[in-house]
């Protein structure tokens, strides 16, 4: 008896104690946390539809692509999207599931959500730590309806990676040359000023209770529990309120199409409405998977979800995609996502 | 001696020889198992060790965009952080022991015992929540500003005790580290102290002494090997606390003057970074923070070791 079949017999034997009565194996899945009230939702609904479940464990973007290069899911899930050429390198196949925003939180005695508004500059400074008090010129600028107190602005970031990191990093990258050159945009940075707090609902938790605050959480997590938010300068110079219409409106424009492996960043789109902090989370499986009949299983599910999963992610404020990239990405899937027998493993409709 | 005896007695020796292997076996199985994490630590720690050399040690820098990694600001954390929490919780942890066996009456002995081992018993997570949720914004409004206010005029403490109170700092996560430690502390001191044979107070008091004399005179000297024990107990947990640290100190790779200011632990750091650790120089910066993590426990240990061994000569044993 090789080790390796030792392995696969104890495997087998494990698979056969957990899942007792299922039918089919459930479909496997890690990455991103962002998502993962839509997907869990989904993975709910369609468990009564068709008896198949999904095991998806919500440990992060990165922990998401390392578990899916290491193989021990079917699929991986990032907000991060991997570059076309560490796609081919791997051997992945990418692409995107729903979209959603960032939004600056904010705790300061007297201000209303909405009321305050910063731009992508000013924004860059504060978590750079070069604005430091509420009542700063640049802030009183932007708001000279405001009385704004004359206190430190106590910065919260999140301490662990975080693909909700990448994405705001990415868009102070975007808007502020110091914060390009300085610190960049990843999952994780060194971090100039302010205080880590772990998750969402630590960031979210420490604003609460910090007075003179600003964080940033998704969207959905802002709106469920009602946080104060900022409102933004968008590329075009308006200012813009986050929700569901403008992040769809960011999504609107791109070209998804003619973007290869669909790496495509939505933070500070054109267009009058555009909220400039939008992303959208993505998908990862092999081109060429070992067992393609998982694969095909997971196709099933997202594809299913492209079908009748959008009321659902509505009503968690997520923007399902628009249908032509939705057709686009079923395409990719019967061209790229092949079988050892050189056919897709799944035909979508 | 008839055969049948004979045969007894070779069982029995057969048995006994089994026995020691048995446990021989299981003796071994830590040094094993102690190589073995050893071994893995450093293999996992050689790219980032090999990168920085000795300037992973002194660099202060953690940059997972330009991978420049460096271990000084998670060692200083787990460091003071500790430092913190045995100064509050080794004076109060040892005056519950002696209140439990000396001072207090029988009635409250048991009410008061039973409340020390649940204080044990609590899991990390459940501290991390309490400390996030309740003390650090009672800490934030009520303690902070009073301690800056207070310390604003002395000079070396005003920077020991300033900046924004975010409620949520090294000082804070020294005291839940403090709670935490505290039970360990007090049970195995107070257990400790009913070793000293009544005979020996009881000659003290009967010299006259009061109950701190006895206390200080003859408890104390008697044990100081179990409180040591208890003490380095809490050391330990101290030092690797993870999840509850995480919660509270801010997570922020900087030294900061102030105590109040957000810093982070080695453990803490591993906890938040690992999943997201992409590249193998970021993952191989965790594994080594890991490995400094261990050689640090074992300073410490030995350092107590020897700090026992010469109370010992001083004692003239």
């Amino acid at each position: 008896m090789k080790l390796k079949n030792i392995v696969l017999a104890a495997g087998l034997f494990a698979t056969t104690i957990g899942l007792g009565a299922a039918q089919a194996a459930d479909i496997s899945g890690a990455g991103a946390t962002f998502p993962y009230p839509v997907y869990a939702k989904w993975a709910d609904s369609y468990k009564k539809e068709t008896g198949i479940g999904m095991n998806y464990q919500s440990i992060g973007s990165g922990g998401g692509i390392k578990q899916i290069k290491a193989k021990t899911v079917t699929f991986g899930a990032s907000d991060a999207p991997l570059k076309p050429e560490e796609l081919a390198k791997a051997g992945l196949v990418q692409f995107p599931t729903v979209i959603g925003g960032v939004v600056p939180i904010i705790n300061v005695p007297g201000l209303k959500p909405g009321e305050l508004v910063l731009d992508g500059q000013t924004l860059a400074d504060i978590f750079q730590g070069k604005i430091a008090k509420w009542n700063d010129e640049a802030i009183k600028k932007l708001n000279p309806s405001l009385t704004l107190p004359d206190t430190a602005i106590a910065v919260v970031r999140r301490s662990d990676g975080s693909g909700t990191s990448f994405v705001f990093t990415t868009y102070l990258s975007q808007v502020s040359k110091s914060w390009a050159d300085e610190i960049g945009a990843a999952s994780a940075v060194e971090w100039p000023v302010g205080l880590g707090a772990k998750g969402n609902e630590g960031v979210a938790a420490n604003v609460g209770q910090t007075q003179g605050s600003i964080g940033y959480v998704e969207y959905a997590f802002a709106a469920q529990n009602g946080m104060s938010y900022a409102k933004l300068v968008n590329k075009d110079g308006q200012t813009v309120a986050p929700d569901a219409a403008n992040f769809a409106a960011a999504a609107a424009n791109v070209d998804w199409a003619n973007a290869p492996g669909y790496y495509v960043l939505l933070t500070n789109e054109p267009g009058a409405t555009s909220w400039p902090i939008t992303a959208a989370t993505f998908i990862l499986v092999y081109a060429k998977p070992d067992n393609a009949a998982d694969v095909a299983e997971a196709l099933k599910f997202f594809n299913w979800a492209y079908d009748k999963g959008d009321k659902m992610a509505e009503e968690l404020h997520y923007i399902p995609l628009p249908d032509a990239v939705v057709a686009n990405i079923k395409a990719t899937w019967a061209k790229e996502i092949l079988g050892a027998d050189g056919k897709p493993v799944f035909a979508a409709n | 001696m008839d055969d049948a005896k004979l045969k007894r007695m070779r069982r029995f020796r057969a048995g006994d020889a089994t026995f020691r292997g048995l446990t021989f076996g299981a003796a071994t199985l830590v040094l094993l198992l102690l190589g073995g994490v050893i071994i893995s630590l450093i293999h996992g720690s050689i790219p980032a060790l090999s990168t920085y050399g000795l300037g992973f040690l002194t660099s202060q820098s953690w940059n997972p965009v330009t991978e420049k990694f460096g271990a000084l600001a998670p060692i200083y954390g787990t460091v003071v952080t500790s430092i913190i929490a045995l100064l509050v919780a080794v004076p109060v942890g040892i005056g519950i022991a002696i209140f439990l066996t000396e001072l207090c009456p029988p009635w409250l002995k048991r009410p008061i015992g039973v409340a020390i081992e649940l204080l044990a018993g609590i899991p990390s997570i459940i501290y991390g929540i309490w400390g996030l949720f309740v003390f650090a914004p009672f800490f934030q409004t009520n303690i902070q500003p009073f301690l800056i206010s207070v310390f604003e005029p002395i000079p070396v403490l005003n920077s020991l005790f300033a900046g924004p109170p975010y409620g949520i700092g090294v000082l804070t996560a020294g005291f839940i580290l403090a709670i935490m430690v505290l039970p360990f502390i007090t049970s195995i001191t107070r257990d400790v102290f009913d070793t000293v044979p009544p005979v020996l107070k009881e000659a003290t008091y009967g010299l006259g002494c009061t109950t701190s004399e006895v206390v200080t005179k003859v408890v104390l000297p008697y044990t100081r090997v179990g409180v040591i024990g208890g003490i380095m107990l809490g050391l330990g947990r101290a030092l690797g606390e993870t999840m509850a640290v995480t919660f509270v100190i801010g997570n922020a790779h900087k030294i900061s003057a102030s105590i109040m200011a957000p810093g982070t632990t080695i453990s803490a750091s591993i906890a938040n970074e690992f999943t997201e650790a992409v590249g193998d120089l970021y993952t191989s910066s965790l594994i080594a923070l890991g490995l400094i993590l261990f050689v640090i426990t074992f300073i410490v240990l030995a350092a107590a070791r020897l700090l026992l061994l010469r109370m010992n000569v001083k004692a003239g044993n």
